[in-house]
């Protein structure tokens, strides 16, 4: 119970949702010309700085960017996915992102969130879309020891507060 | 008398005193006691009284299964009543209290009830209380719950917190005793991901206190090497304090760990609540033992055989000076010598067997102790101790051949495998014949997800009672958990030299000729107070299956749920009934294996984590400025904004009134917004709404409705067609996800053909509602943006800015009033709503709050999902026929609203309720009644009231209603009966009150 | 508490994660329908004893419905897949009689 793992809300990231076929060659180089980053698998994130792709479902995507290319961002992607039965939605604003520092963060997210969080379960470079306690979230980890986590707006509040009781000093306890 | 030894005790540390109260008592232990072992170490052996007959109780048990010895601990908000003083650690400063007596322990009016006890058998409040019905209420039921209940419940808030733990493990044992041990360090030796959990401070269970070698080192000393080596597993967790609570479905588990019990901490959480996932479970839950039924054998000082010897090699605690075993069985004996070895005098050795020739009676007989087979106890001397033991033969009715005088009965009727985790999800059981107990049947065990077992016992739980049996049946159920995951162990067994044992000769009653006298102070369920007769009693009455008779006695329903009685229980059943035990059968075992804190249930959720509360982007000015909240599914909203010195219904009057005849703003951010686009956009919108949405032209809105396939309304909205193939759909505030998910089930499990994609981005805006005759002045003062009549008409909408936000301007009314409602990214949403109120000022702005909303859109006869609607409300109900499609050839509810009884004009229909009092209010929910009764002797009801509202702008009381064939009905005066012959009257008229040619919004 | 595989994400979740949907595999009756036909699409449901076709959604995790075929008994989940499909796809009841050899579709 040594070290504490830091709970900070961070700064808006910019993030479209592009919804579309996954296997079809425009809707990937859409994706990945905004980014920069390559495609991703089931299930797995793409970082680099502020930049983000992440597979989020069957038939959709999440780009991350700087919230000032977001404008653009979109301009290009409705242009290149003019014909293809897609959507392009600006949700910047939808969500709020936390992240989780500290050896023990695997600890903390487990009192919340019903998921293997063993290292032979859940790495760097994956994305787990799940609940926290009683609201959805995401997460992923930028690196060991370090979670992004992504929840809707309007609770922020309450996942402030789950995050913060959880990584309470003297909580939390050595698991993983 | 029970004491501290000299020496001795495993368990506590005797350089840390440990001072705590026991009835106000200031009483003293060490650290490494448990409440239990510190009060036998004081001499307080008398502990509470009975439940039923209020009889004095003491300390039976040492661990988890202890019936009687249960205490209110602690005081205030860390108050908590029946904790087992067996699994209290003892820690500085705690406060016991005994319970179940009044005026105090000693003396206790309630223990009349034990020298009236054969005025309650069983089944006697079912049989006494059933005439006059009243009398339950009044005269029975408030003396009951006076004299009865255990422990007193809390009335401060919890001080504590608690929260859950989510684990994936491989193998999770449950037990950390010689079995769990053995078996956890198969699994991690085998390279799986092993959790090992255990309930009490300390591994080892009967390896620290039963004499025995194992692999040449002593119990302790083993138990130590054996922890040692798992915490050098990488793969494999230790958790003590930590109780398999219950075994469920796929491997799910959930564990109990207190963390705080043992200490007085207030910055950690108290307990943890584990929700493990295990591909294998192994249980290795130990064994009970069974006490013995024999007269007076819950008299303070009578305790289970191995729990006398844990106190002695635990605690160093002897629980009497004189103490005379009572057994069935060997094992006894091992308690018998562990108190000659410590000086204590054993008097006698009771062996009901007729003969008792195994290595360890020999051995109590070589070391000069008087064993005399073919014996048991008539009859216990002594009401709040044991002064006496009266001995008989076992086989005859009771006759005394001789008082045997003594402080302390130590009983043990054979040992029963904790077998709870395993039947919890299903597991089988089979009846041992050899060894008079219930054993899992391996080939039966619960299945997981893919249909195979996923539960395994280990060691004494298997029915494997002693060690060296037990450590190799361990020993296989690591290789079985092992091979189950795909892999193979290959340790060896732990090879433990230990006496061997003669067979157990089942008794289930002492003497076997045992009279009425003597049943009937034999008892079975100390906590519940049900003795041999009254399960005896319950067969002659015909309560033949186990889970009659259990309920009826109320055997194995107490706090303990039987973990000492339902085998004995049973037992006795089969006798009386004349069958064999196994046709009997077992109760059902349900979890938790021992009560478990609401807290830890609750986990987290507690306080502000309770449920989470959605907020809106502007909750923070809401808050600073008056907000009354109203919850609105999980949203928070302002009901209305209370100025100083205002009450609600003053503010809520004062914003209708300045939204009516200036301008007024509302926080609309919680309405559902979703992104509907694709090239079949249309056609799927066409499906889902009762209106025809292809013929929307872009840039236009239209209010549209949604059915269930039944026919009935659901959600409504505006519906703004983006482009040819995207729409935005406004939901309900408490629609939103479930409309967006109700989307997603027609397309993905029906309609998959269609090239559709939807985006719930509700959260993604604010929206703000600017209302009233002064709202278009009010958006040319931001600027930015043409809003006159002719470039932003009624049911238009235009992107473009406001100020400097980037905003989609709604041109739509839910109050009759000229309205915009402006969408704008979240993250702009404070910043717009104050530069709305600083532009509004001169125009006379004001927020409003829901209240005004719900009023204003009464007034309009408008109607609102969840008043209007019910769930069994149509369209056509609501006079919303007009947006009932009939040229489409489908939608969602169209073959529903085909059936006849939708046709059918005596329905209730949507009408204006006007009271004929302007000054009366219709009660919401009020029934219209007629004349005369109906078939059921009721009131001949016509309908309900929907909404209802003072209306400030009308200065009169209105109403919506449904009122069977309401729209025939016109002009008609009702009667709505409200109280005891008060009736309010009210005419039926349109329910648009206020401006019917929608003049006010057509500016 | 169950675990289910959602065909949609490759996520094994637990209960939780996941919202039921009722039975699958009903045939939707829509305008001309008649009237039994209808009354059996809107309230009349398989209740077997064994095996059992359901729906479910992903809810708090990719969205997406699928299909589960399990044993209401044992709750044992011979499979998960696809909710596009009308019918019962082969590999799925060819999957059950692994398990379950006696068992018939419609029976």
């Amino acid at each position: 119970m040594s070290e504490t793992v830091q709970v900070a809300r961070l700064n808006s990231r910019g993030m479209i949702t592009l919804k579309g076929d996954l296997a079809d060659q425009d809707f990937q180089d859409v994706a990945v010309k905004i980014t920069g980053l390559s495609f991703p698998s089931q299930r797995e994130i793409r970082l680099s700085g502020e930049m983000g792709l992440a597979w989020m479902a069957a038939d959709e995507v999440l780009l991350m960017l700087p919230v000032e290319d977001v404008s653009a961002a979109i301009e290009t992607a409705d242009e290149m996915l003019r014909r293809a039965p897609a959507v392009v939605a600006n949700v910047t604003d939808a969500r709020v992102l936390f992240s989780l520092k500290g050896k023990r963060s695997r600890e903390v997210l487990a009192k919340l969130a019903p998921v293997d969080l063993s290292r032979e379960a859940f790495q760097p470079g994956q994305i787990r879309r799940t609940r926290l306690a009683q609201v959805a979230a995401a997460f992923w980890m930028p690196q060991e020891a370090q979670f992004e986590i992504m929840c809707f707006r309007s609770v922020a509040d309450y996942v402030t507060e789950l995050l913060e009781m959880s990584a309470a000093p003297g909580t939390v306890p050595e698991y993983f | 008398m029970s004491t501290r030894l000299a020496i001795g005790g495993l368990l506590i540390n005797r350089d840390v005193p440990v001072e705590f109260t026991f009835n106000g008592s200031r009483l003293r232990g060490f650290k490494g006691d448990t409440l239990a072992s510190a009060l036998l170490a004081n001499g307080e052996s008398f502990i509470g009284r009975s439940f039923k007959y209020h009889r004095p109780r003491g300390i039976v048990a040492s661990g988890a299964e202890e019936p009687n010895a249960l205490v209110n601990l602690g005081k205030g908000a860390r108050a908590e009543p029946n904790q087992r003083a067996t699994t209290t650690e003892l820690f500085e400063g705690l406060e016991a209290r005994s319970q179940n007596h009044w005026p105090s322990l000693k003396y206790d009016v309630g223990a009349i009830n034990s020298k009236l006890s054969h005025l309650f058998p069983a089944g006697f409040y079912y049989k006494t209380f059933m005439h006059p019905r009243s009398a339950w209420k009044h005269v029975f039921e408030p003396f009951i719950r006076q004299s009865a209940g255990l422990g007193a419940a809390p009335v401060e808030k919890d001080a504590d917190r608690y929260e859950y733990f989510y684990a994936t493990v491989d193998v999770l044992v449950i037990g950390g005793g010689m079995a769990g041990l053995a078996a956890a360090r198969q699994a991690g030796e085998a390279g799986a991901k092993v959790l090992l959990c255990e309930q009490t401070q300390a591994f080892g269970g009967r390896a620290l206190v039963d004499e025995l070698e194992v692999d040449g080192n002593n119990g302790p000393e083993w138990v130590a090497s054996e922890v040692a080596a798992l915490e050098s597993m990488e793969r494999v967790t230790l958790r003590t304090r930590m109780m398999g609570a219950g075994v469920y479905d796929h491997g799910y588990v959930l564990a109990y760990e207190r963390l705080g019990d043992h200490e007085l901490s207030s910055t950690g959480p108290r307990h943890r609540l584990w929700r493990i996932r295990a591909k294998q479970v192994i249980t290795a839950t130990g064994a009970i033992e069974r006490p013995l039924s024999f007269a007076g054998n819950d008299v303070p000082g009578v305790m289970l055989a191995a729990a006398v010897r844990d106190y002695v090699a635990l605690y160093g605690v002897s629980p009497g000076d004189r103490t005379v075993v009572v057994t069935n069985n060997d094992d006894g004996y091992r308690t018998a010598m562990a108190l000659h070895a410590a000086g204590l005098v054993v008097p006698a050795v009771l062996d009901a067997r007729t003969e008792a020739t195994g290595a360890l009676p020999e051995a109590a007989r070589a070391a000069g102790l008087r064993v005399e087979t073919g014996r048991g106890i008539a009859s216990v001397k002594g009401t709040t101790g044991v002064e006496a033991v009266e001995v008989c033969a076992q086989a005859g009715e009771g006759a005394v051949l001789e008082a045997i005088s003594c402080d302390c009965v130590a009983m043990s009727g054979g040992w029963s495998p904790v077998v709870h985790l395993w039947s919890h999800c299903g597991g089988k059981l089979l009846w041992d014949e050899g060894q008079a107990l219930f054993r899992p049947d391996a080939k039966r065990p619960p299945t997981g997800a893919g249909g195979e077992g996923f539960v395994i016992t280990a060691g004494a739980a298997s029915g494997a009672l002693q060690a060296n049996v037990a450590l190799a049946d361990a020993l296989d159920a690591g290789k079985n958990a092992v091979a189950a995951l795909g892999g193979s162990a290959s340790g060896r067994a732990p090879k433990a030299v230990v006496p061997a044992e003669e067979p157990v000769a089942p008794v289930w009653r002492m003497p076997q000729g045992a009279g009425y006298k003597l049943r009937s102070k034999a008892f079975l369920d100390y906590q519940n107070d049900v003795k041999v007769s009254d399960v005896q009693l319950a067969a002659q009455e015909g309560f033949e299956s186990v889970e009659h008779a259990k309920r009826y006695t109320t055997l194995g329903m107490a706090t303990d749920q039987g973990k000492l009685s339902n085998i004995n229980g049973l037992a006795i059943l089969s006798d009386a009934l004349g069958q064999p035990i196994p046709q009997t059968g077992t109760t059902t075992f349900r979890p938790p294996y021992t009560p478990i804190s609401m807290g830890a249930i609750a986990g987290e959720a507690r306080d502000g984590l309770f449920k989470p509360i959605r907020k809106t982007p502007m909750d923070g000015w809401h808050d600073e400025n008056g907000a009354h909240w109203e919850p609105v599914a999980d949203w928070r909203r302002p009901y209305t904004y209370r100025g100083a010195g205002e009450s609600v219904s003053e503010a809520v009057t004062r914003e209708i009134l300045n939204t009516r005849t200036a301008v007024g703003l509302l926080d609309a951010s919680t309405l559902g917004k979703i992104l509907v686009k694709g090239p079949d956009a249309a056609i799927f919108l066409d499906l889902i709404y009762t209106n025809m949405m292809s013929t929307l032209k872009v840039g236009r809105c239209r209010y549209g409705l949604m059915c269930t396939e039944n026919g009935f309304l659901f959600d409504d909205g505006v519906v703004a067609r983006l482009s040819e193939d995207s729409f935005l759909l406004h939901t309900t505030s408490g629609g939103s996800d479930g409309v967006y998910g109700w989307l997603e089930e027609w397309l993905q499990t029906e309609w998959w053909d269609l090239k559709v994609h939807c985006v719930n981005l509700t959260e993604q805006f604010a929206q703000v509602a600017v209302v009233g005759p002064r709202a278009r002045a009010v958006l040319e003062t931001l600027g930015g943006m043409d809003v006159s009549p002719d470039a932003l008409p009624f049911m238009g909408f235009r992107d473009g800015l406001l100020g400097d936000v980037p905003v989609r301007v709604y041109r739509i009314s839910f109050s009759g009033e000229l309205s915009y409602e402006i969408a704008l990214p979240a993250g702009h949403g404070l910043a717009f709503w104050e530069a709305c109120l600083a532009a509004g000022e001169p125009h006379g702005i004001m927020p409003y709050g829901t209240e005004a909303l719900h009023v204003m859109r009464a007034e309009k006869g408008f109607i609102m999902i969840g008043d209007e609607t019910d769930g069994t409300v149509t369209p056509q109900d609501l006079n919303l026929g007009w947006a009932v499609s009939k040229k489409k050839t489908d939608f969602i509810g169209k073959r529903a609203q085909e059936r006849s009884h939708f046709q059918d004009s005596e329905r209730k229909q949507l009408v204006g309720l006007e009271t004929l009092d302007p000054g009366a209010l219709l009660p919401d929910g009020a029934h219209a009644v007629e004349p005369g009764l109906n078939a059921y002797g009721a009131a001949r009801t016509l309908g309900h009231v929907t909404s209802t509202y003072h209306s400030p702008t009308l200065e009169r009381s209105i109403a919506m209603g449904l009122i069977n064939g309401g729209s025939r009905r016109m002009g008609e005066v009702l009667d709505f009966p409200v109280d005891k012959g008060v009736t309010i009257r009210a005419r039926v008229v349109d329910p648009v009150f206020l401006d019917k040619d929608g003049e006010r919004q057509n500016v | 508490m169950l675990i289910l595989s959602c065909p949609c994400c490759g996520v094994s979740a637990e209960e939780t994660e996941f919202t039921p949907g009722g039975e699958a595999h009903l045939k939707r009756e829509g305008p001309g329908s008649e009237d039994a036909a209808f009354r059996d699409y809107l309230f009349q449901r398989k209740n077997p004893k064994g095996v059992h076709f359901e729906r479910w959604r992903h809810a708090f995790g990719c969205g997406k419905w699928f299909h589960a075929a399990r044993c209401t008994v044992t709750l044992e989940v011979f499979c998960t897949y696809t909710a596009q499909t009308a019918n019962v796809p082969k590999e799925v009841i060819d999957t059950i009689k692994l398990r379950r050899p006696e068992w018939e579709l419609n029976q």
